[in-house]
C-alpha cells in the first residue's frame, strides 16, 4: 500500500512541475513590455530599469522561471500590486469562505443527486426515471449565474425570505451564515447534483445487473436490503471518488456564484485581481487551485485503492 | 481494407442514423440546435430593429406589441439583441470547439500512436492542463490575453483541449491494435498516412459526441466570461453581457434578465440532448 501511495505521489510531482511552468508562462502572454504594465503611469527610464532589475527581466527566461519557482517553494507567491499584501496571505484569508461554500454545495449535491440516482436506477424506464433524467439534464444546462439571478429576484426581491448578498463567518453567527449561504450553495450545487445523479444511476444500473445481485434476490432478500446493502455499497465508490474530482468544477463555478451573491471568497478575489490587472494574484490562485486539485486527485486514487484492493496491483 | 472502409462504413452510418432518427429526444435536441442556428444565420435578413439603436423614449419598457421582449436600459430592442446575441453564443461554442479539436486531436494522435516517451510526456502535460479548472483557466487566459470575444474563444478552446487529447489518445490506442493497421504497416505505408487515412477515420464517432457536448459547455463558458466582462465587449450584444447589465435592474426590469438566461438554457440543453442522442446512436456497445 505504501508503495502504491509513493508511486502516485511520484506521478503527481512532475505534473505539478508542468503546472508551475504553465502558470509562469501565463505572464509571458501579456502583450507589450511587462515593466510598463508593472510601472503603471511611471515612465522614468531609471525606474523602469530598476524594475527590470528587480524582476530579473534581463535574465534568460529559464533563469527567471527557476528564481520564481524557488520563491514559490519558499511560500512566496509574490505581492499583490493593488493591496501590497503577500499573495499567499490574500489567498489564505479568502480560502475558508470558499471552502464553506464548496462544502455546503457538495453536501447539497450529494443529498439530492445520490438518492435520485438510486431511485432512477431501481425504477429504470419508469416515469420516475424519466423525471429524474429531465431534471438532471436541466441542472446541467442551466447557467448557474442565471439561476442565481433568478433566485435573488424570486426569493429575495419578491418574497424577502433570504438575504440577496453578504457573508457572515460560521464561527461568528452560524444562523446568519447558513442563511446567506443557502441560496449560493443551492446554485453552485445544482450542476453537481445533476452530474452525481447521472453517475450514480449508471453505476447502480451496472451493479444491479450483476450476478451477485441476482443471487441476493434469488435467496429471498427484501428489495431494500439488496439495493442499499449490496448494490449501493458497490456502486458508491466511483461516485465518491468522482465527487473529489468535481472539486475543480466547484471552484470554477464558485467564481460566478460569489460574484452574483457578493461573497468575499476565492472567486471574488480572482475576478477583482483580473480587473485590477493584479497578475501575481491571478497566477497564485491558478497555482493553488491546481495544486489543490492534484491533492484531491491523489486522495481519490488512494481512497479507491483502500476500498478496492484489486486496483492496487494494476495501477 | 478498402472493402472494410467502403463497404461497411456506410452500413454502420445508416444504422446509426436509423437509431438516431427513432430517438425522439435526439430529434428534439437537433430541432432546438437547428432553430437557434437558423436564427443566428438569418439575423441580418430578419425584419427586426437595429440591435445597437438606442432610444431615450423607450427605456426599460416591458414586453409589448412594439417590443415583443421589451427594451433594455438604453431603450434597445431586446428581441433584436437576442437574435444577434445568438450569433456570438453559437460562434463561441463552435469556434472554441474547433480550436480544441484542431489542437487536441493531433496531440492525442501522436501520444496514442507512438506511445513510449512521447505518450508519457504528452500525458503529464495533459494531466497538468486538466488540473487547472476549465473556467479558472479560461478566466486567467482571457485576462492575460485581454478581453474580447475572439480571445474568450481562444481561452475556452485551449481550456477544452486536454479533454480531446485524452479522448483521442485512448481511442487511438484501441484502434492501433486492429489488424488493418498492422496490414497498412505491412504494405509499407508511412506513419502520417496510417494516422490520417486509417486511424483518424475510425475514431471520429466518439469525437463527434464529445465535440457536441463540449459546444454546450463552451456556450456556458462564453456566457460566463461575457457576464464577467471578459468576452463580447459593449455595445455588441451577447447573452452573457446582457445578463451582466440586467442584474443591476432586477427589480425594475426583470425581463431583461429572463430572456438571455432562457436562451442560454435552451440552446445548451439542445446541444446536451443532441450529444446524448448521438452517443446512443454511435456507441458500438449499444448495438
Amino acid at each position: 500500500m505504501l508503495r502504491f501511495v509513493l508511486k502516485r505521489i511520484l506521478i503527481a510531482l512532475p505534473t505539478l512541475l508542468i503546472v508551475s511552468i504553465l502558470v509562469f508562462g501565463l505572464q509571458k502572454l501579456l502583450p507589450g513590455d511587462p515593466v510598463l504594465a508593472l510601472a503603471g503611469e511611471e515612465r522614468d527610464p531609471e525606474t523602469l530599469a530598476r524594475l527590470r532589475e528587480l524582476y530579473r527581466l534581463n535574465d534568460p527566461i529559464w533563469m527567471q522561471y527557476l528564481h520564481w519557482l524557488g520563491d514559490v517553494l519558499k511560500g512566496d507567491l509574490g505581492m499583490s500590486l493593488r493591496t501590497n499584501q503577500p499573495v499567499l496571505v490574500l489567498i489564505a484569508e479568502k480560502l475558508p469562505v470558499t471552502l464553506q461554500l464548496a462544502t455546503m454545495s457538495m453536501i447539497f449535491a450529494m443529498v439530492i443527486g445520490i438518492p435520485a440516482g438510486i431511485l432512477a436506477a431501481t425504477r429504470k424506464n419508469s416515469w420516475i426515471d424519466w423525471i429524474c433524467n429531465v431534471v438532471a439534464l436541466s441542472g446541467l444546462s442551466i447557467p448557474n449565474f442565471w439561476l442565481g439571478i433568478m433566485l435573488i429576484l424570486l426569493v429575495s426581491v419578491n418574497l424577502g425570505w433570504l438575504p440577496a448578498s453578504g457573508y457572515e463567518s460560521f464561527f461568528v453567527d452560524p444562523v446568519r451564515s447558513l442563511q446567506t449561504m443557502l441560496m449560493p450553495s443551492f446554485v453552485l450545487g445544482t450542476a453537481l447534483a445533476a452530474t452525481l445523479m447521472r453517475h450514480t444511476r449508471s453505476a447502480m444500473l451496472g451493479v444491479l445487473s450483476s450476478d451477485y445481485i441476482r443471487t441476493a434476490r434469488a435467496k429471498g432478500l427484501p428489495g431494500r436490503v439488496v439495493v442499499l446493502g449490496h448494490a449501493f455499497r458497490n456502486a458508491v465508490l466511483p461516485v465518491i471518488t468522482l465527487s473529489a474530482l468535481l472539486f475543480g468544477e466547484l471552484i470554477g463555478g464558485a467564481v460566478l456564484t460569489e460574484q452574483i451573491f457578493t461573497i468575499p471568497g476565492f472567486g471574488k478575489l480572482t475576478v477583482d485581481a483580473v480587473f485590477n490587472r493584479d497578475y501575481a494574484v491571478v497566477q497564485g490562485i491558478v497555482l493553488c487551485i491546481a495544486a489543490g486539485f492534484l491533492v484531491m486527485n491523489l486522495i481519490a486514487d488512494i481512497l479507491y485503492a483502500v476500498f478496492n484492493p484489486r486496483l492496487r496491483t494494476e495501477l | 481494407m478498402s472493402v472494410a472502409a467502403e463497404g461497411l462504413a456506410p452500413r454502420a452510418r445508416s444504422r446509426a442514423w436509423g437509431k438516431f432518427r427513432r430517438s425522439p429526444a435526439a430529434l428534439v435536441g437537433l430541432a432546438i440546435v437547428g432553430f437557434f442556428g437558423l436564427l443566428a444565420l438569418a439575423a441580418p435578413l430578419l425584419p427586426i430593429a437595429d440591435p445597437l439603436a438606442t432610444s431615450w423614449t423607450a427605456i426599460r419598457q416591458a414586453p409589448s406589441a412594439a417590443h415583443w421582449l421589451g427594451t433594455d436600459e438604453l431603450g434597445r430592442d431586446i428581441l433584436s439583441r437576442m437574435v444577434w446575441g445568438a450569433r456570438a453564443s453559437l460562434a463561441a461554442g463552435v469556434v472554441s470547439v474547433a480550436i480544441a479539436l484542431a489542437t487536441g486531436v493531433p496531440i492525442g494522435l501522436l501520444a496514442g500512436y507512438f506511445g513510449g516517451f512521447t505518450d508519457m510526456a504528452i500525458s503529464r502535460f495533459t494531466d497538468a492542463l486538466l488540473a487547472m479548472p476549465f473556467l479558472i483557466t479560461a478566466i486567467a487566459l482571457a485576462a492575460f490575453l485581454g478581453p474580447s470575444l475572439m480571445n474568450a474563444m481562444i481561452a475556452i478552446g485551449l481550456s477544452a483541449m486536454p479533454i480531446f487529447i485524452r479522448l483521442t489518445r485512448g481511442q487511438v490506442m484501441a484502434v492501433k491494435k486492429e489488424d488493418y493497421i498492422e496490414g497498412a504497416r505491412a504494405i509499407g505505408l508511412g506513419h502520417v498516412a496510417i494516422m490520417t487515412r486509417y486511424v483518424l477515420p475510425n475514431i471520429v464517432p466518439p469525437l463527434i459526441v464529445q465535440a457536441t457536448l463540449t459546444v454546450a459547455t463552451s456556450i456556458i463558458a462564453e456566457a460566463s466570461l461575457s457576464f464577467l466582462g471578459l468576452g463580447q465587449q459593449a455595445p455588441a450584444p451577447s447573452w452573457g453581457s446582457m445578463l451582466n447589465v440586467a442584474k443591476n435592474f432586477l427589480s425594475q426590469a426583470p425581463w431583461m434578465a429572463l430572456w438571455p438566461g432562457l436562451a442560454i438554457f435552451f440552446v445548451v440543453m439542445g446541444f446536451n440532448i443532441l450529444g446524448d442522442g448521438l452517443r446512443d446512436a454511435l456507441d458500438p456497445r449499444e448495438h
